[in-house]
């Protein structure tokens, strides 16, 4: 295990400052349609599936699966990945805390956070 | 209603150089512009229809028109999908041309990222804070790199492809380009030293990835009555097809590309199959791009890329599909990083009988072009194209 990269902050926009506080308080928030119930990632006010229905934010279990990854070779080493969300979305993110390479696709992971340049919590995810 | 044969290429140049340090980007449109022009035996005062994309400096098409000196143009087009874009101004044109919008199409790409000391693949770089994907994935360390490695190691897992099978497709694009006297890399390389050059991202290798290279090259498109009255070759646009894939909302499969789209409709509007095509310019960004596409495109079952790569199948007179004959963007030329217009050229340097010989396919007179522009592993554009010898 390398010394860790610490990320660029995020720039939040109005429509996303929720699920930035929801980093802030351990969460990681996905879209929900309250109508027809099907979840996404990244959550957007809009429903990216069906025209009908409002998204509401609803907090992921963190529990999630490696779908595929990858090291990248800078000076301080650092694993881009998608995780597969217990409740279905694979999301864009880092693989933390962790010996890269013993990791292998289809393992269980949980969700942690880690602190971005200006401060802001970054969900990423850890081997469970 | 078709586009099938109602264009031709009529003018097709890339532009020799690969490191233009005292050249401006808009000087390299402009001199690219004059090369397929003269080929196709026109002038810039022919021209009614220009066609860029996200390259070309200034709004739109709008800087470029003005230092062109493109006085006669009415029917404009600088929709940008990335790399392959070109391919998809191609199919607009044709589209244009059968309405009666324009007779004289010409599209133009160049850049001089390698003169600007970017490096392409392995920086990562911040998109505008507007654009909606940009906050959940530049903090991730995204690069170009390592965003198609992720497609290659879920590949890897899915269907056992290996290092080995991806490096023959770099093996196969240096063969050709040891016959390309402008290519940036025309050493033939081996399997071996491909997968025991330096990980860049696991699980792609350094020679997994194309070359970073200035230049650019443009196109001329004419309707078939003004093609056959000019003195070059006449290379038909039989069929095209455009796509765009994207995250679904977190439902991504990266095993896959938009050539699962763009591919079939092209292949329906020519009234062919993979079977039939004889030469096949692909993208190749990185080796990875290439063995997604051809699965894509049916010229092989999803899953078998690393078989069909392998032991030369793509070499020109060794394998069944003889592709990039040019060295491609792995050996020859990325300008502007974006491969789609010398995937085009390339193309009709075989429909023409003008590949160097020791890669002419011979009588080539059905080809495919395909473009992948963006990252497979997030969003990206796929345009095909179809294109036959009169």
């Amino acid at each position: 295990m390398s010394e860790a990269r610490i990320p660029p902050s995020p720039t939040p926009d109005p429509s996303t400052r929720a699920f930035w506080e929801g980093a802030r308080n351990g969460q990681l928030l996905i879209g929900r349609n309250t109508q027809t119930g099907r979840v996404h990632y990244p959550p957007r006010p809009v429903c990216p599936f069906d025209d009908e229905g409002t998204v509401e934010l609803v907090p992921a279990s963190g529990r999630a699966t490696l779908y595929t990854f990858s090291i990248t070779r800078a000076k301080t080493p650092y694993v881009v990945a998608y995780a597969e969300l217990e409740e279905g979305p694979r999301v864009l993110t880092n693989i933390v805390d962790c010996d890269f390479a013993a990791l292998r696709i289809g393992q269980a992971l949980r969700l942690t956070f880690i602190e971005t340049e200006g401060g802001q919590p970054l969900p990423v995810f850890t081997p469970a | 209603m078709s586009l099938r044969g109602v264009a031709c290429i009529a003018g097709a140049y890339e532009h020799p150089t690969r490191k233009a340090e005292d050249k401006s980007t808009a000087q390299l449109h402009a001199e690219v512009a004059i090369g397929a022009l003269r080929d196709a035996g026109l002038t810039r005062a022919d021209v009614d229809g220009y066609f860029c994309a996200g390259d070309a400096p200034g709004m739109g098409p709008l800087s470029m028109a003005d230092y062109l000196g493109l006085n006669r143009l009415r029917h404009l087009d600088s929709t940008d999908i990335g790399g392959s874009s070109y391919l998809l101004h191609v199919a607009h044109a044709a589209e244009a041309i059968a309405l009666g919008r324009c007779n004289i199409a010409l599209i133009t790409l160049a850049g001089r990222p390698r003169s600007e000391g970017v490096a392409t693949g392995t920086t990562p770089r911040a998109g505008s804070p507007a654009q909606p994907d940009v906050q959940f994935e530049y903090p991730y360390g995204i690069t170009v790199a390592n965003l198609y490695a992720l497609c290659a190691q879920r590949h890897m897992h899915e269907y056992g492809t290996t290092s080995e099978q991806l490096a023959w497709i770099k093996v196969a694009a240096s063969h050709h380009a040891q016959h390309n006297e402008h290519a940036m890399l025309r050493k033939v390389v081996t399997v071996e030293e491909v997968v025991n050059s330096p990980l860049v991202a696991d699980p792609l290798h350094r020679l997994d990835c194309c070359v970073i290279s200035d230049g650019g090259g443009a196109l001329v498109v004419t309707r078939p009555e003004i093609a056959r009255s000019l003195a070059r070759p006449v290379v038909t646009l039989r069929g095209a097809g455009e796509a765009v894939k994207h995250q679904m909302g977190g439902q991504l499969d990266l095993t896959y590309t938009g050539a699962r789209f763009s591919g079939p409709r092209a292949f329906e509007e020519a009234g062919v199959t993979p079977a039939d095509i004889q030469y096949a310019s692909i993208y190749d960004s990185f080796t990875i791009t290439v063995l997604l596409q051809l699965e894509d495109l049916g010229f092989c079952e999803k899953g078998q890329g690393g078989r069909f790569v392998a032991d030369g199948n793509l070499i020109s007179g060794v394998g069944r599909l003889p592709f990039n004959t040019d060295g491609g963007g792995l050996c020859n030329n990325h300008p502007a990083n974006r491969g789609g217009m010398t995937k085009v050229i390339e193309a009709v340097r075989q429909l023409r009988g003008e590949a160097h010989p020791a890669v002419q396919v011979p009588n080539c007179a059905l080809a495919l072009a395909h473009g992948t522009g963006g990252t497979i592993g997030t969003r990206h554009g796929s345009a095909t194209l179809i294109l036959e010898r009169e």
